[in-house]
């Protein structure tokens, strides 16, 4: 099936990706060909702020692909996330030099105040662009592997698999907020100066890769639709729906989930590799079981199972969540436990499934066509 | 009377003036015994002493404390430990003694003999009584020999352990003569190996290896150091200690000591770890009967912990006077309060989610934002503190190497109270039966006219109160904030997965065995290391038994 034939079918989609690319273009040239004094003008601030959604984006992306297609409601997705934000910024840190405070060209700040003499082995080739590159896709990839092989294997299912998921990410955040790790501890990764050569504080830099997440998040997009619409996208439907009959009809349920969890978790540490420059810092904090639950809702608000759905929802809950806790702090969390409670109650299909039944409602006639045509 | 003064004179012999002050000074301390009746006589006695000390020189001060302990006077000791502490003072204007404390800018006063307050004077209306730390020594041990007449059991064992600290043979000599009488077998004991330590560092060789045998296996610091010198080299490579016999005795007898202390250890490991796994099981087995019965997982389990523990700190608040009691009144209140909650989380939200476990999960979680919020915005996001009450707190010493602190104890009973209460409850009555038949299956029970929408609110319920004094019994252990519940709450997930759903006893087991595993690991990984070690072991346990320690059987078992 080619990309052209899958977007032909997919009209929201197409329509997703189109308004993706407008956006992208518009909110950068606004940026950074309107003058700073137009009222026109977008700042930087904004575009790093819409940057940090589309990250978000492409993550809750990442979970609707093993929640919505295959039926693992994974609670530890935010560990590969913060992973491939980790193996970002271990190269951005390399990239700072003789530029720290204790200006140690060989080591880290952190590790010179720990006292260490030389860098540990799994520092070793994160100066280079391309091997952290090719870690933030390994990384989450190999645990991803590991762990699901472990859990799909003994056939570990539903709440159970959910709470090994959220010990998994919580075990990860307790290991890294220890300085015996050699990640920073508690403070994380920070303070990081440029990427490629291009200062971090630049407004250009800031464009370029907000425009690198928005082209990311299409081609998550395209390629997580090509993934559900291919045969074995199929297949990991129908273990979603009946894992012990797609299992006697003869496939190996335990591949396609694997498949589906690894390639989800390379999402989503992509993802995470693009968050951390746009928000400077990576720390521990990112494993904890909180967020990666967060992300849940931001998919199950959109609607799940859709993939725009998820998009849709991430950006919708945080930009909810900048607003709330710029005005009223205190009220988020009853704001985002009310969200949990009455979306699970109330719109199961969240905000897509809520549209497509009006659209339904209004359009009943108009399907009942097509379908005689069929 | 006269006789007795005099029968020390009656043999001529040269005496030195020192020796006959001593003579003359017990002498008059006998007289003092017989005379008790008299007590004005001694008290001047012990007053004109007193009031000699400002003019007594450094030099003769060690022969006045001497004579100031030998005077029979219930006020000696306080004198004594007063001068020691750096309290006693004169006043310059009046030359009387008294005991002066700091308060504010000068120094209040109370007289040394009659104890009568003097009010406030400034520093430099009075002085002094200096003693150097040489005399300090000596202070200490006549206050130590004094305080081994004492009739308070705590004050005689104190003696003791100071006489062992600076062993003279003047002390020695009193602790033999109280090892007659002594009646407590505590200070006995002590006394015992005070004099087998004397005798360790004499020249008797026969003496010496009998008090090494006695000493074996005693688990006292001063013991396994003395022992353990007897084992040192100088540089050169020689013992300090020449006989041979007596070390080989003495390294038996430290072998014997290492290895019980090791046996104290390994218990006081065991029993951290009973205390911390009575604490999970605790928190767990709400956790464990909701899901066993309902198949739903409680997110908002932890906080109905906090709830449970903020329950105590109110009835606190609420009945300042009797903290003591404070628990019986939290116990069934927290119960309560947490048991209508969770009815409501059941009937409001839970009820309409059945079959659906992962959303109930979701639904859940945002309770449980929403409750610590709600805590946070009606108690302040600051921790609370919940008082013990007095018979809680303190701690059983078993021996000199092992501790138990009381509330620890008291948790694990609680612990092992619950869980047979719970055992009795599901055993024994009605709703029992039922929640048992709806666990085994539902659309059977319904069928056999059981409401089984009743039993599934009393279940949530039940287990929520669980939840609640399991929180009142955390409010004695940890700090009560509105993150109390999130702490425990993976680790009592973890304790459902590894025992098996729907078993109580896997949950007690599973508890019991995390918390003394986490306390054997801890030592030598760290407390963080040691929870990732526990965490990755039940991932790969899951991989094993993936239905838990007691897995459920039979039909039951594939929901």
């Amino acid at each position: 099936m080619d990309i052209a034939n899958l977007l032909a079918q997919d009209r929201v989609g197409k329509l997703f990706l189109m308004v993706l690319a407008l956006m992208a273009i518009a909110i950068s040239a606004l940026n950074l060909l309107v003058p700073d004094s137009s009222a026109m003008h977008l700042s930087t601030f904004t575009v790093t702020v819409v940057g940090k959604y589309l990250t978000y984006a492409l993550l809750a992306l990442a979970v609707d692909l093993v929640w919505g297609y295959c039926g693992i409601l994974s609670l530890g997705h935010g560990a590969f996330f913060a992973l491939g934000g980790y193996a970002m910024g271990m190269y951005m840190m390399r990239q700072i030099g003789d530029r720290g405070v204790y200006g140690n060209a060989l080591l880290p700040d952190f590790m010179v105040f720990l006292n260490w003499k030389e860098l540990p082995w799994y520092w070793q080739g994160f100066d280079q662009f391309w091997f952290a590159s090719l870690m933030v896709v390994l990384v989450p990839a190999s645990l991803a592997c590991l762990f699901g092989w472990l859990a799909f294997r003994s056939r570990v299912t539903g709440v159970y698999l959910s709470i090994i998921t959220q010990a998994l990410t919580y075990a990860l955040m307790l290991a890294f907020f220890r300085n015996e790790m050699g990640f920073g501890g508690n403070n994380g990764l920070t303070d990081f100066k440029e990427i490629l050569g291009c200062n971090l504080q630049k407004d250009g830099t800031r464009v370029a890769i907000f425009l690198l997440t928005a082209l990311f998040l299409g081609l998550g997009y395209i390629s997580s639709r090509f993934v559900v619409e291919s045969k074995m996208g199929r297949v990991v439907t129908a273990i979603r729906d009946a894992e012990s009959r797609t299992r006697f009809i003869g496939y190996k349920v335990e591949h396609f989930k694997l498949w589906v969890f690894v390639f989800s978790a390379v999402l989503a540490g992509i993802a995470g590799a693009l968050y951390v420059p746009q928000v400077g810092i990576i720390n521990p904090s990112e494993f904890s079981p909180l967020n990666s639950l967060e992300l849940i809702i931001w998919v199950a608000v959109g609607g799940r199972g859709t993939l725009y759905g998820a998009v849709l929802g991430a950006i919708l809950v945080n930009y909810a969540k900048t607003v709330f806790t710029g005005i009223l702090p205190e009220v988020w969390l009853f704001a985002l436990g009310g969200l949990f409670v009455s979306v699970t109650l109330f719109m199961p299909d969240g905000l897509v499934g809520m549209a497509r039944k009006l659209a339904s409602v209004r359009g009943r006639g108009l399907k009942l066509n097509q379908r005689s045509k069929l | 009377m006269e006789t007795i003064m005099l029968q020390p004179n009656d043999g001529i012999k040269p005496v030195s003036l020192g020796r006959l002050l001593l003579l003359l000074a017990s002498g008059l301390w006998l007289l003092a015994v017989l005379l008790a009746s008299f007590a004005p006589a001694h008290a001047d006695d012990f007053a004109d002493e007193l009031n000699r000390l400002p003019a007594v020189p450094m030099a003769e001060m060690e022969q006045t404390i001497g004579r100031l302990a030998h005077i029979q006077n219930p006020k000696v000791v306080e004198v004594l430990q007063a001068m020691h502490d750096g309290r006693l003072f004169y006043v310059k204007a009046s030359g009387r003694m008294v005991f002066a404390d700091t308060k504010d800018d000068g120094f209040k006063l109370t007289d040394a003999l009659s104890g009568e307050a003097l009010g406030v004077a400034d520093r430099f209306e009075i002085k002094k009584i200096a003693v150097t730390n040489a005399l300090r020594t000596i202070l200490d041990r006549e206050i130590a020999l004094l305080e081994l007449n004492s009739t308070d059991v705590r004050l005689r064992m104190k003696s003791v352990e100071s006489v062992m600290q600076n062993p003279n043979p003047e002390a020695m000599a009193l602790l033999a003569k109280q090892r007659e009488l002594e009646k407590d077998g505590g200070v006995l004991e002590a006394i015992n190996v005070a004099l087998a330590l004397a005798d360790l560092s004499g020249k008797d060789k026969a003496l010496r290896g009998k008090a090494i045998r006695l000493l074996e296996g005693n688990l006292n610091q001063d013991v396994r150091n003395r022992l353990s010198a007897l084992q040192e080299k100088t540089d050169t490579g020689e013992y300090l200690e020449g006989d041979s016999e007596i070390r080989n005795l003495a390294a038996v007898a430290l072998k014997k000591i290492e290895y019980k202390l090791e046996l104290n250890h390994l218990a006081e490991t065991l029993f951290f770890g009973l205390s911390l796994g009575a604490v999970l099981v605790l928190a767990a087995i709400g956790l464990a009967i909701t899901f066993g019965v309902m198949g739903v997982i409680n997110m908002a389990h932890g906080e109905l912990m906090m709830l449970g523990a903020y329950t105590t700190y109110v009835v606190q608040l609420m009945m300042p006077n009797a903290i003591d009691y404070s628990l019986f009144v939290a116990i069934p209140a927290a119960f309560v309060i947490t048991a209508l909650v969770g009815i409501g989380i059941e009937r409001g939200i839970i009820r309409f989610l059945y079959g659906r476990p992962l959303e109930t999960l979701l639904a859940t979680f945002g309770l449980s934002l929403i409750l610590q919020q709600l805590v946070r915005s009606i108690f302040s996001p600051l921790n609370r503190s919940v008082s013990t009450p007095t018979w809680m707190s303190g701690s059983l010493e078993i021996n000199s190497a092992l501790t138990l602190t009381l509330n620890r104890f008291y948790i694990i009973l609680f612990g092992l109270l619950v869980f047979w209460g719970l055992l009795m409850v599901l055993k024994r009555t009605r709703l029992g039966l039922e929640v048992r038949a709806v666990a085994q299956n539902r659309a059977m029970a319904k069928a056999m006219g059981i409401r089984t929408d009743w039993v599934d609110a009393m279940t949530f319920g039940l287990g929520s109160g669980i939840a609640g004094v399991a929180g009142v019994a955390l409010s004695q252990l940890t700090n009560v904030g509105p993150n109390l519940g999130q702490a425990y709450i993976v680790d009592s997930f973890m304790v459902v997965v590894f025992g098996g759903v729907g078993n109580l006893w896997g949950t007690l087991v599973g508890g019991l065995t995390l918390g003394v595993a986490d306390k054997i690991l801890e030592p030598y990984a760290g407390t963080v290391l040691a929870k990732i070690l526990m965490l990755l072991f039940i991932i790969l346990f899951i991989q094993k038994r993936p239905r838990g320690l007691f897995p459920q059987k039979g039909r039951a078992a594939e929901g």
